[in-house]
């Protein structure tokens, strides 16, 4: 049985503090339906996992300008797989270049948004992304 | 002109800072990165992936030392963009250039240390809002009496206005801001027309140009009005409202990057007609990285076109009388009045942000202004109109994770080799100087001259004041 709302993790790791972006799209994500928790700054990988266990998240959506990706990223999906989370849609957004997306698509990542996307297309992704979850499962 | 800049460790950007000068830069502006501007060193959890980043890691005295060798301190002005550890760092400027025999009186540069900006914008705090502003008034209080050629804050609207504030919200919170200054100030028992004069101000020029233009001369208006009558400021030097300007790094697009470059170009055009002191442009490629040395230069000839082929800067206030620019002025005044009053009734901008009222109002505008560009009521071009399929195909600055690796084993041989007796006596001086109404300055600069490191020096008044947890507002 699917649940009645997407359950939505919004965290900013790493040191920087530019959260506009992590703002507006968890607002967006609101007003869309989902049940958005936003996690505040600065919060490390381990913290991040640990409130998508509490919160029973479907995604973790995150922010990240610093150019800290290729660190963080890593450190986070290990521990999820860790927590046996594996199945939580990670999406990521900020300024990533584009010689890190394959990398970060063979981590796990499911999808990388850069400065300029519609917030409509975010909601779309996610909530395509789960209905297919959802059928994959239902059809086993 | 003065480009900022920083990358890596202190030995990567001495050698840019030497190629700048060379090239004729007559003042370094310093880029710390997260780690530094957090107030952490590099082996804190925290600056896992950061250092090196944003700009450069400055840990201890010997990151300065190296960050300026061969740079005759005296001989240049050097601005530094840090805020809450603004004391550790300047103090350690100040004993590089005691170490060079350059003298305090007459050595000059800014530091940022405008802290209320990152409780409301940019997010880099450590300390409570209280506790901060007694961090920026022992900084006004030391330079009147020893380095008083030093620009001792940048009252800072531009992280506002990127932020997702109006034009308007980043004029009256700015300028609310530099009020609560000049207030702790007097409080603390200084004369007004002695350190007001050594503030700056620093805006964002945005792409609404006579919005933009407006703007600047609204702020100029209010400041002198403000001083005068709010203060007594007898010395004009008081009323005089200085600032740079930095063009808009949230316009730039990473779809058609080379539109980025007329974008600048007329907001650059709208700061120097509005009538800045100093100014910063952006280079085209910084929605996707970093600058790279080409773009940096690029924006850099921009200014330089601007400067010596159009003209525009033989007059001051051109647009004065045209009734449309005065019009935006007056309207501007009279929103900036308006934030003021609530702001006051508020009990002050601390207690304002206390309550969360100014990061609210930015966050608003901000989502606002993402609906109006998604409805197509805001055109981007090529991003939600005049698009095209052409992939962005602009050279993108790589930085090497070797910067981390290097700062972690500099900081691991300064741990042993310093006298850490020392370390330790002059933290507790810190400690000290921090429980009561001392001056934390000459307790820094002590500590600073044992090699105590940022992030031991800031953990020392974390044990004493704690650390600041906003309460997020979305």
């Amino acid at each position: 049985m699917s649940k009645s709302r997407y359950r939505v993790v919004i965290a900013k790791p790493g040191l920087d503090g530019h959260d506009r972006g992590a703002k507006v799209i968890a607002r967006a994500l609101r007003d869309a339906g989902m049940e958005v928790i936003y996690t505040g700054l600065r919060q490390t990988p381990e913290q991040i996992a640990a409130a998508a266990l509490q919160e029973d998240a479907d995604v973790i959506g995150l922010s990240i300008l610093s150019g800290a990706h290729n660190s963080i990223c890593p450190r986070l999906m290990g521990l999820l797989r860790e927590k046996g989370l594996q199945d939580v849609l990670v999406i990521l957004g900020g300024i990533i270049p584009d010689a890190d997306l394959p990398g970060l698509k063979a981590m796990g990542v499911a999808a990388v948004f850069r400065p300029g996307t519609r917030m409509q297309e975010i909601i779309d992704f996610i909530t395509s992304s789960l209905e297919a979850k959802a059928s994959g499962l239902s059809s086993r | 002109m003065r480009q900022f800049a920083g990358f890596g460790t202190p030995e990567d950007t001495n050698r840019r800072y030497r190629e700048l000068l060379t090239a004729g830069a007559t003042g370094l502006s310093v880029a710390f990165d997260l780690p530094t501007l957090m107030g952490r060193d590099p082996d804190h959890p925290l600056s896992l992936g950061e250092v090196g980043k944003c700009g450069v890691n400055v840990t201890s005295l010997a990151d300065m030392e190296m960050l300026f060798d061969g740079i005759a301190v005296g001989d240049i002005t050097t601005s530094m963009t840090i805020n809450s550890p603004a004391p550790m760092i300047f103090a350690m400027y100040l004993v590089v250039a005691e170490k060079q025999g350059a003298d305090w009186q007459t050595i000059s540069g800014t530091i940022q240390n405008d802290i209320l900006k990152e409780f409301i914008a940019q997010k880099e705090y450590i300390y409570p809002p209280r506790p901060s502003m007694r961090l920026v008034t022992d900084i006004f209080a030391f330079c009147e009496a020893h380095v008083p050629r030093w620009n001792t804050i940048s009252v800072s609207g531009y992280h506002i206005r990127e932020a997702g504030a109006s034009a308007l919200q980043e004029l009256a919170f700015t300028l609310r801001d530099g009020v609560e200054y000049v207030q702790a100030g007097v409080e603390a028992g200084l004369d007004v027309d002695r350190f007001v004069p050594r503030m700056s101000f620093f805006f964002n020029a945005h792409s609404d140009f006579f919005e933009e233009l407006a703007k600047y001369r609204a702020a100029r208006s209010l400041w002198a009005r403000v001083m005068r009558e709010r203060f007594g400021a007898k010395d004009e030097r008081s009323w005089k409202l200085r600032f740079h300007s930095q063009t808009a790094g949230v316009s730039l697009t990473a779809q058609q990057p080379m539109n980025n470059v007329i974008r600048t170009a007329l907001q650059a055009l709208s700061a120097v007609l509005g009538g800045t002191n100093s100014l910063h442009t952006n280079s085209l490629d910084e929605a996707l990285a970093l600058p790279t040395a080409e773009a940096a230069t690029l924006a850099l000839r921009t200014q330089q076109i601007l400067a010596y082929e159009t003209g525009v800067t033989g007059s001051i206030d051109p647009f004065a009388g045209s009734y449309f620019v005065e019009r935006l002025t007056r309207d501007l005044e009279q929103g900036s009045e308006e934030y003021f009053a609530t702001i006051d009734k508020m009990g002050g901008m601390v207690a304002a942000i206390e309550r969360g009222y100014p990061q609210r109002e930015i966050a608003e505008s901000a989502y606002r202004f993402q609906q109006d560009v998604e409805r197509g009521r805001q055109v981007i071009v090529g991003v939600n109109d005049f698009v095209t399929d052409d992939a962005a195909s602009v050279p993108i600055l790589q930085i090497e994770e070797e910067a981390g690796r290097r700062q972690l084993d500099n900081i691991g041989r300064l741990r042993r080799t310093r006298h850490n007796v020392a370390v330790s006596r002059a933290l507790a001086k810190l400690k000290k100087a921090a429980t009561t109404n001392d001056n934390t300055m000459p307790a820094l600069l002590d500590a600073v001259r044992a090699y105590a490191t940022v992030g031991e020096m800031c953990d020392t008044l974390r044990e004493v004041w704690g650390e600041y947890q906003e309460q997020a507002v979305i």
